[in-house]
């Protein structure tokens, strides 16, 4: 191959023994536009300045939505939570209600995971070859056009009811999305001017429980670790109850389980008077220095 | 100097077909913000693949600190979040920039709708872009489940459900997704792998069969 191309006799020389021509390349500079019709423009760098410009603007707003609204981030997953109110991102809040609605659900499903999306998302993706007059302008398809307005306004909706529904669940149920709570939580630590919580932070400092074997325990064990955590040591914003004693007296604890504080239920009602006695004084205990 | 330079390389490559191919192609007056307000719809493509630059960019640095397994996930988003210096910018690009895409992408599908650019012979763009399309639905799915908090956790598992109701391939896919009978440890490493591998390089290849053809046909002409 080489020895061809330095054979100064041949018509095209290339440059070494590559398939780059030496010679009648191509000069580096820009056709004249005034040969096109209308007011065309070269895409680098005419246009694409322009439409940086537009660029800009959204950037903007972007970074201003990002600066002033920190993504947010709850308490790390816990599969054993059984009140957590699944959400997905907003884009599949549309598919995510549809489903719920009778006729695509239940005995229907397939109707719903299969069925629907299938022929939407179907006929989305052929469109060119359904829709396949000559005809551009959405006003002279009007088929089209209507189909995809309807298909516009149903998913508006679709997802506008699952946001209001979500709404309004967290509102019955007194729940605070836990991204909010927690930074709120943080907000209160700051205040507080301690450091703020560890995420996770059980595995951490893990306080030791004192008399473990006390017969109260089963008591606690049946009324109050579904929130405190099985070992005592907290579950994401329910506070440990290991080491409460360092914070509270016992008559302070028995007035939190009497009469419930925040999140915290009353149990005044729901255990004796010297159960509450038996479980303050057994909490008050619980100091992380008795080791 | 730069001069020199591009005529050592172009001498080697002949590179200036290729660069003067791109630079060149003739922008019409229909599709230009400048001359007529309201082509700022025919922005949305670019302003599509603008954003998807940020969140590739973003998401490069997000795995700096990022660790995929169930212990560190949530702790190591937790850190960049509020410890690392900017870390709260660069998630916040991600978190936002994620919403974002989808904004836009959506924008630019409706606009290729309403001016009928999808008609021949521009239909096999149309279905490539549609296939983008499924792509970003799916880096959003699989991001979502990444920082591993409760939110990611449940709505990981309901999407999961939804996907094993399908007759037949269903309890296939959900096995596939979750690598095994619980949403756990191998379906956070499997949804890190997908999200960032798999998918962006499906994104990737679409994108460049995409703007390959938009090169070759030209934008479609006035209405
Ligand atoms: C429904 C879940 C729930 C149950 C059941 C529950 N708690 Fe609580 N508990 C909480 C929450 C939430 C807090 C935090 C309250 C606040 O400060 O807003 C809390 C706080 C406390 C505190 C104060 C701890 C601190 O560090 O501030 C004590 C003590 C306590 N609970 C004891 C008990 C005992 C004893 C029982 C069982 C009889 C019990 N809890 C049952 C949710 C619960
Ligand atoms: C990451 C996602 C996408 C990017 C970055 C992207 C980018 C672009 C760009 C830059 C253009 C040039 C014209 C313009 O800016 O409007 C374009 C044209 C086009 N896009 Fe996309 N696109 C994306 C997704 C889609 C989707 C989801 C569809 C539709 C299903 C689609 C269908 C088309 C078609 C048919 C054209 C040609 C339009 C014409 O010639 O007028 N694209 N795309």
């Amino acid at each position: 191959m080489a020895q061809h191309s330095n054979d100064s006799k041949e018509k095209v020389v290339y440059v070494g023994d590559s398939r780059v021509k030496k010679s009648g390349r191509r000069p580096n500079i820009p056709p004249d536009y005034s040969a096109f019709p209308g007011k065309s423009e070269a895409f680098v760098p005419n246009f694409l300045l322009k439409e940086w410009m537009v660029g800009v603007v959204v950037l903007v707003g972007f970074l201003v939505l990002v600066v002033s609204h920190p993504a947010p981030l709850g308490y790390p997953a816990d599969p054993n939570n059984t009140s957590f109110i699944p959400m997905p991102d907003w884009y599949f809040l549309f598919l995510y209600q549809f489903l719920k609605m009778p006729y695509v659900s239940g005995d229907y499903v397939v109707l719903g995971t299969v069925g629907v999306p299938l022929i939407m998302f179907g006929a989305l993706l052929c469109a060119p070859f359904l829709d396949r007059g000559p005809e551009r302008r959405f006003y002279k398809r009007p088929i089209a056009s209507t189909l995809m307005f309807l298909a516009i306004i149903s998913c508006v909706y679709l997802t506008y009811v699952a946001w209001d529904h979500y709404q309004d669940q967290l509102e019955e149920m007194g729940i605070v999305p836990e991204h909010i709570q927690r930074e709120q939580e943080a907000r209160r630590a700051a205040e507080r001017g301690e450091s703020p919580q560890k995420p996770g932070g059980a595995e951490e400092k893990q306080i030791a429980i004192v008399d473990a074997n006390d017969p109260i325990t089963s008591v606690i064990q049946a009324n109050c670790l579904a929130c405190h955590g099985s070992d005592y040591q907290g579950n994401g914003p329910v506070p440990a109850l290991a080491g409460v004693g360092d914070k509270f007296s016992k008559e302070e604890l028995a007035d939190i389980v009497t009469n419930g504080r925040g999140q915290m239920p009353a149990f005044g009602d729901r255990l004796s008077a010297e159960e509450i006695d038996q479980i303050a004084e057994w909490l008050a205990k619980q100091k992380a220095a008795t080791e | 100097m730069f001069k020199a330079i591009y005529n050592w390389i172009d001498e080697r490559l002949d590179i200036t077909p290729m660069w003067r191919d791109v630079a060149d192609h003739e922008v019409p007056e229909h599709v230009n913000p400048a001359h007529h307000f309201s082509a700022f719809v025919y922005c949305f493509g670019g302003l599509t693949f603008f954003i998807t630059v940020i969140q590739i960019l973003s998401g490069m640095f997000l795995t700096m600190y990022y660790v995929p397994d169930i212990i560190n996930a949530y702790a190591s988003v937790d850190y960049l979040q509020h410890k690392v210096a900017f870390g709260a910018i660069v998630r916040g690009m991600h978190h936002w920039g994620a919403s974002l895409v989808i904004v836009m992408m959506f924008l630019h599908t409706l606009r290729v709708f309403f001016t009928g650019a999808y008609k021949h012979p521009r239909e096999m763009n149309w279905v490539v872009g549609m296939l983008i399309f499924f792509v970003m639905l799916g880096l959003g799915f699989t991001g979502y489940l990444l920082p591993w908090d409760n939110k990611a956790y449940f709505a990981t598992q309901v999407g999961i459900q939804i996907a094993e109701s399908v007759p037949y391939i269903g309890p296939f896919i959900a096995e596939l997704l979750r690598g095994g009978d619980i949403v756990g440890a191998q379906t956070l490493t499997r949804f890190f792998a997908i999200h960032v591998f798999f998918l962006p390089g499906a994104l990737l290849a679409l994108l460049a069969v995409h703007f390959i053809m938009i090169r070759r046909q030209g934008i479609s002409g006035p209405l």
